[in-house]
């Protein structure tokens, strides 16, 4: 049995892990409030952004000759997987779920013996995937120093996608990121971006536009903004999903040092009263031999 | 009837403005600015760098764009951007940055003929400014 100061050492350093998870979840529930904001205040944008593609793409009358961004290469052999993670840990199942549900696709992929690419975002999802797909990994992308998920780091990584898209060297874009349910669910989500998907989705308005320049040339300068547009989506939703699951992740990990905490001061106490006991016994016996 | 419409102004971070007594806006569209008055018909263009301004009964206001897309439809224009200012919060400092950027991407040798048109044009717009 642990002496008395060793338990009173684990008490101790339990309550200091205790103070740390509970300011880590403070911290979190005042970000995931930000978080939540700007994700809410960013779905306007591509809300209407997706409007005007698929009003555009209903009005496109040579579908053949439509920017290969919406209808593809006409190819699917490979395959670029941008996989959104956070840079930071201690927040529970956020990365692996991702990461999860990233490897499910990629064997898919590998299994039909199509070519695999991988972008990661984010530090904490490459140092997950390097040990099995470190080959196909061809950039890791961190945005450690941004505060904030802002418009220009997501655009940062859309002109990559886009770069090597015009060079031929994927035919296929899907991201994945985690998509904000509520603080306890963030559902994994795999999109594709290339060739944009539009089906099942309301072609709602027979309206006719009047277009300047006409309507490949639009589309075409579109696109490309659509692409970073749907990555900075994904990256608010990312990052207030980031934030919910470290509050809860944080919020059962304080939760637990406190049971723990519990558990050791009974112990503690009852250690105590066995040595005093131990020591009333002693004396007493010593007196009886007299 | 008045002749007033509603017009919105996003940005990927936020719905920037919300106006639903203007008048007229004036956009720079691709091809050329472009006035557009109540009952316009349904329309989609995109913008060149250049000053958006919005005509309204509490005040004219004047933003400098980079880029963006205007769809006009039922009497709503929604103005998608990702660079917007407002003119009257913009001082010297922040223009000349931005002019210094502009100028830079201008004199890059390997971009493509339309890059290359629209940073002209953004160091053209933000000289003018002075």
């Amino acid at each position: 049995m642990a002496s008395l100061d060793d338990l009173k050492k684990r008490i101790a350093s339990v309550k200091s892990t205790q103070k740390i998870t509970k300011a880590m979840k403070m911290v979190a529930a005042a970000k995931l409030r930000r978080a939540q904001e700007s994700a809410e205040k960013g779905r306007p944008y591509s809300e209407k952004m997706n409007n005007v593609i698929l009003n555009l793409s209903n009005g496109i009358s040579d579908k053949e000759n439509a920017p290969k961004l919406l209808s593809g290469t006409g190819q699917e052999k490979t395959h670029l997987c941008v996989v959104m993670t956070s840079d930071r840990g201690l927040c529970g199942g956020f990365n692996s779920n991702i990461i999860k549900k990233a490897k499910s696709y990629f064997a898919k992929i590998l299994d039909e013996g199509k070519e695999l690419k991988i972008i990661t975002v984010g530090s904490k999802g490459n140092d997950q995937l390097k040990r099995v797909y470190g080959d196909n990994i061809i950039e890791n992308i961190s945005f450690k120093e941004s505060k904030n998920a802002n418009y220009f780091d997501a655009d940062k990584v859309g002109k990559i996608v886009i770069e090597k898209f015009e060079a031929g060297e994927f035919d296929i874009c899907t991201i994945f990121y985690n998509q904000f349910k509520n603080v306890i669910t963030q559902i994994p989500q795999a999109q594709q971006i290339i060739p944009l998907n539009n089906e099942g989705e309301e072609t709602s308005s027979e309206e006719n536009y009047e277009f300047e320049p006409d309507e490949d040339e639009i589309l075409s300068n579109l696109l490309p903004k659509n692409i970073s547009t749907q990555i900075f989506k994904a990256m608010l939703e990312n990052s207030a999903s980031e934030q919910g699951s470290r509050m809860s992740a944080m919020d059962n990990a304080t939760r637990n040092a406190g049971e723990m905490v519990d558990k050791l001061t009974i112990e503690y106490n009852r250690s105590r009263q066995a040595a005093i006991t131990k020591e009333l016994i002693e004396i007493i016996s010593g007196a009886e031999s007299l | 009837m008045s002749e007033e419409f509603k017009v919105e102004i996003v940005n990927p971070e936020k719905s920037f403005l919300v106006k639903d007594d203007v008048s007229e806006v004036v956009v720079p569209a691709f091809e050329g600015e472009m006035g557009i008055l109540k009952d316009h018909i349904s329309i989609i263009s995109f913008l060149k760098p250049g000053i958006i301004k919005i005509l309204s009964k509490s005040g004219d206001e004047n933003y400098y764009v980079e880029d963006g897309i205007v769809e006009f439809k039922n009497n709503n224009l929604s103005i998608l951007t990702s660079t917007i200012f407002n003119l009257t919060d913009m001082d010297k400092s922040k223009q000349q940055d931005l002019l210094k950027e502009a100028e830079e991407e201008a004199n890059k040798t390997d971009i493509n003929d339309q890059s290359k048109y629209l940073a002209d044009k953004k160091v053209e717009v933000l000289k003018s400014l002075n």
